[in-house]
């Protein structure tokens, strides 16, 4: 295609560095497939390395760790396996020329490439949500960050962003944020949260309780004032239906504005290849091998919905490998029949969405709302299952044996009260 | 002896005139701004349209008439001869009601006495074919060809490199604080860090050009800010291919829908006066955004989700006493010109105010202009990663491997494109790392993701160029730094 650009050829490229996409290059390996690893920044890890705190790898490696703990233990089996990765690669553009003739087009510091694939994965990860796009209006200062930024400062260029900080968003990476300030000795003046109830775990919750941050809860930020740095926010407060309760508005005195208001899958590139979006993950939509809707195209990680918990996203990039392998020697991911999966009452979004029933597989699930004393059920087959409590914050992950989904046509989830 | 000239303001105005002053062998000219870098000014916050000249009213604003269209056909020239990017798409004026058409009438004859060609009112179907996803509403438009975009401040760099080039000298973060005036004569300027003789003082101060009138005791005009404000949505929704009009209003050129030069939908602006004061109020309002957000769904229905918007901005139009630019030269100070109150059709009109003042210079001043022998008229355009070939890239990373590293994701922006940013910052004087300096040269982090992934990484570059503490390097100059201290300073109590 590129005559005069370097021409390299393998059996899979995996696309993003971060946990999703070395776990898919060791399996890769693994397996026995030829294998290249590409990602952009300097080093592997995505977004670990900037992730000091703990609460890694529990499912994954039956231990907890840090982000970079995670992440170099990662590192460490990819190097002992040999896997071929480059890191400052950005991957342009992927090209789909047929079913087995993918080609990803990257630059480096050594210069632009072709590398031929017979199959991609792609685990790009995710962008964070800005102050733009949740309606914050205003000056345009100095002191605003996105929670990723603002990690991203102190813990892997050093910088103190601010001392007097208000967060928008009580999600885990809010609460974290809140500690990783408060911890500096940073005073963290508000949690902001528009929900009536927190965004992220119990656990993380507590963090506000012991560095005695106050959290408003059904309050947003509407608007930031300041010269050249942040010098006042605007906060209100908001009824059942989200709308501002007029009169109810307030200013904190801080100069750091922090957002952390929801990730947003990164898939630009799959759009740009024609892959169908679900509206409800922002990621695409997959069958059981993680396919996209171009055949030979998986996806895994953040890329594919937002996960919460690392270890399923490793998880998901070997699966989306092994759908690769398969793809590879076959020809395809071919199914006797696609099941289609539905979201019912109080489930807000659910992957895959195709189901073979030639093998288990995992659900991944969020719901709509916060809900206590509570049965997910699949009517088509009769599945139960208690739950005490349902968040929106705590992705869902249940197992379906294939046999149960070859019975049904299609299958419908909900979570209803027990 | 060379003639010493003094500019103040570098925004598009001064920015042209000193362009154009630096053809003369028997100038010698300075460019005096407050801020960091050129063009955050007025030119900084717009729509970015070179007019087409039509809807100025040759009898009440004459100025601004003959100078839009004029100005309208130099940037034809100036944007090829600096490589500033640009598009020459057109604008439909579009008529909604049979009553405005006879609006659009009178646009047509206007505009053929300032002498735009080419304007035609072309009716429906003619209209979709140019324009298919407009109002079902719309019944017919005037079409003007020549109406063209631009990036803004990319242009005031541009055309700041090349007066640098042809002997221009800057002084930037230096702000004039009075007028030195002898015997009805101007000397020159007074700054914070001391003063520069001048015979020659120009004027091009923008929202303060009444402040700056006034240090030389004159008084006649003021200036009063209006609010605009507009909104940007990422570039995977698709806008118009031309530049979109109402049929105007007695108050408003209206509300516009465009496609802006890097490929993005833009709506806005609306216009909000406020007091003369208030010439630093930047803030965008929900209430402001709002209209705008009304206004635009009249021609463009099918306006993407608030979560398509990746920018919201306010600009602030320098609106002067009478409404036509006061360009002349002060009979009561000798040497002192104004050239206020340039508002829309500011931007397009600059290339034509400045040979405009070099015309008062010889015809008022009488000051001969000999031209220099040697003058360039050309500048290069940046390296941008973004418009390179796979094969461009390759032979970029020969002479330095940081072009084939990207920086900004969103917009494909290459360490090295960021290396030359910072290089030509130096170029032109910005002494205070800014991160704005190198997003106006090399548009990291204005895409999808408004720098959260680059601009750590850009600070780093930064810091780096320039020796400072990377918590030192700014967002938009000092007061705007991007941290206070390594992450231990809380701790330690240094803060
Ligand atoms: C503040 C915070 C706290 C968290 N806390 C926890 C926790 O306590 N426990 C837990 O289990 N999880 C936690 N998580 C979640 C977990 O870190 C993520 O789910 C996980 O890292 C996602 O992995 P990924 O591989 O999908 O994406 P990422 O880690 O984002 O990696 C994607 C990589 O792809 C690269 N890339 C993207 N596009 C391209 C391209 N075109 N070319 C080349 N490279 C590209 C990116 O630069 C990046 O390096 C936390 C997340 C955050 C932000
Ligand atoms: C909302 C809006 C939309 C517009 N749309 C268009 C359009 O589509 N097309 C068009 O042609 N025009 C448009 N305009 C008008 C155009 O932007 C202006 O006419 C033009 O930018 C004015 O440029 P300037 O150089 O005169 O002023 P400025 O860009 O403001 O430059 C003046 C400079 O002087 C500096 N300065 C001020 N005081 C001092 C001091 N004491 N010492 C040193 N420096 C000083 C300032 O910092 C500034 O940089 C629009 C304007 C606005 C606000």
């Amino acid at each position: 295609m590129f005559p005069r650009i370097p021409m390299l050829s393998y059996d899979v490229v995996v696309v993003g560095g971060g946990p999703a996409g070395m776990a898919a290059a060791i399996r890769a390996k693994e397996l026995g497939l030829n294998v290249l690893l590409l990602d952009e920044n300097d080093y592997l890890g995505g977004i670990l390395p900037q992730c000091i705190h703990p609460g890694f790898g529990l499912h994954y490696y039956k231990e907890e760790l840090t982000g970079p703990e995670f992440a170099s233990r990662l590192a460490k089996r990819l190097v002992e396996l040999g896997v071929e990765y480059r890191t400052a690669a950005r991957v342009l553009e992927i090209r789909n020329y047929s079913d087995l003739e993918k080609v990803v087009i990257f630059t480096s510091p050594s210069g632009a490439y072709q590398a031929w694939a017979k199959a991609v994965i792609y685990a790009a990860g995710a962008r964070e949500r800005h102050a733009f796009e949740i309606g914050i209006v205003g000056d345009r200062v100095s002191g605003i960050y996105t929670a990723g930024e603002a990690q991203t400062l102190m813990d892997i260029y050093g910088i103190m962003p601010g001392k007097e900080i208000v967060i928008v968003g009580s999600g885990d990476v809010g609460l974290i944020m809140a500690r990783r300030f408060a911890l500096e000795g940073a005073k963290v003046k508000a949690v902001v949260e528009l929900m009536p109830y927190p965004g992220g775990l119990a656990r993380n919750v507590m963090i506000l309780r012991d560095f005695d941050i106050p959290l408003y809860l059904g309050h947003k930020v509407v608007e930031v004032r300041g010269k050249g740095r942040v010098e006042r926010v605007k906060v209100v407060r908001v009824d059942e239906n989200l709308n501002e309760i007029p009169g109810s508005e307030f200013w904190i005195e801080a100069d750091t504005l922090i957002i952390s208001a929801g990730l947003v899958p990164s898939v630009k590139k799959l759009k740009a290849l024609g892959v169908e979006i679900d509206s409800a993950t922002g990621g695409p939509v997959v069958n059981d091998r993680l396919e996209t809707s171009v055949p030979g195209i998986f996806v895994a990680g953040n890329s594919l919905l937002i996960n919460d918990l690392v270890d399923y996203v490793a998880e998901q990039g070997e699966l989306a490998v092994e759908g690769a392998k398969e793809f590879i020697e076959n020809g395809g991911i071919e199914s006797r029949k696609w099941v289609k999966v539905e979201k019912g009452e109080n489930v807000r979004l659910i992957v895959p969405h195709y189901l073979s029933g030639d093998r288990d597989v995992y659900l991944y699930l969020r719901v709509a709302r916060p809900m206590e004393d509570v049965e997910l059920r699949i009517p088509e087959i009769g599945k139960r299952m208690k739950l005490p409590v349902v968040k929106p914050a705590e992705m869902l992950r249940i197992k379906l044996k294939a046999g149960e989904i070859r019975k049904a046509e299609k299958l419908t989830v909900e979570v209803v009260k027990a | 002896m060379k003639t010493k000239v003094a500019i103040i303001g570098a925004g598009i105005s001064g920015a042209s005139i000193a362009r154009v002053l630096s053809r003369y062998e028997n100038l010698e000219v300075h460019l005096i701004e407050k801020a960091p870098d050129v063009g955050w000014g007025v030119s900084k916050a717009n729509t970015a349209l070179i007019h087409g000249g039509y809807d100025d009213d040759p009898e009440k604003y004459p100025t601004r008439a003959r100078l839009c269209i004029r100005g309208n056909r130099l940037w034809h020239q100036w944007a090829k001869e600096l490589e500033i990017p640009h598009v020459w798409n057109g604008a439909l004026i579009v008529a909604t009601k049979e009553e405005d058409f006879d609006e659009l009438e009178r646009l047509l004859e206007r505009g053929r006495k300032n002498g735009v060609p080419e304007m035609r009112i072309v009716d429906r179907d003619e209209l979709f074919h140019l324009e298919p996803n407009l109002t079902r509403e719309a019944i017919g438009a005037l079409w003007v060809p020549i109406v063209g975009q631009i990036g803004p401040i990319p242009a005031v760099i541009a055309i700041t490199e090349n007066a640098v080039a042809n002997g221009v000298k800057t002084h930037l973060e230096t702000e004039v604080t009075g007028i030195k005036v002898e015997n009805g004569e101007v000397k020159g300027v007074e700054t914070k860090d001391g003063s520069i003789e001048a015979d020659i003082v120009i004027n091009a101060a923008g929202l303060y050009a009444d402040r700056i009138a006034r240090m030389a005791g004159i008084d006649y005009f003021e200036i009063h800010p209006r609010k605009g404000e507009y909104w940007i949505f990422d570039d995977d929704v698709p806008g118009p291919k031309r530049v979109l009009f109402p049929t105007p209003t007695p108050i408003s050129k209206g509300i516009v829908v465009t496609t802006e030069i890097s490929g993005h939908l833009m709506i806005g602006p609306n216009a909000q006066d406020l007091p003369p004061e208030e010439k630093e109020d930047l803030a965008t309002t929900r209430e402001g955004l709002e209209q705008v957000w009304e206004g635009a769904k009249k021609l463009w229905p099918q306006l993407p989700p608030r979560s398509k918007v990746i920018r919201t901005f306010a600009g602030l139009r320098p609106e002067p006493t009478g409404g036509d630019f006061i360009i002349k030269a002060e009979e009561e100070v000798w040497g002192f010109i104004n050239v206020a109150g340039i508002r829309s059709p500011g931007l397009t009109s600059a290339p034509a105010i400045a040979y405009e003042v070099a015309e008062i210079i010889e015809r008022d001043l009488g000051i001969e202009l000999k031209e220099k022998e040697k003058w360039n008229p050309y500048r290069k355009e940046i390296s941008h990663f973004f418009m390179m070939t796979p094969e461009q890239v390759n032979e970029a990373v020969k002479k330095n491997p940081a072009y084939g590293k990207i920086v900004c994701r969103c917009n494909s922006v290459s360490e090295g494109d960021i290396l030359e940013a910072i290089e030509r910052m130096k170029f032109i004087g910005v002494k205070t790392p800014s991160v704005d300096s190198v997003k106006f040269r090399t548009k990291a982090t204005t895409g999808t993701c408004q720098g959260s992934f680059c601009r750590p990484k850009i600070v780093q570059l930064l810091a780096k160029e320039y020796g400072v503490e990377p918590w030192k390097v700014t967002l938009k100059g000092k007061g705007s730094e991007i941290g206070i201290g390594d992450v231990k300073v809380l701790l330690r109590g240094d803060a």
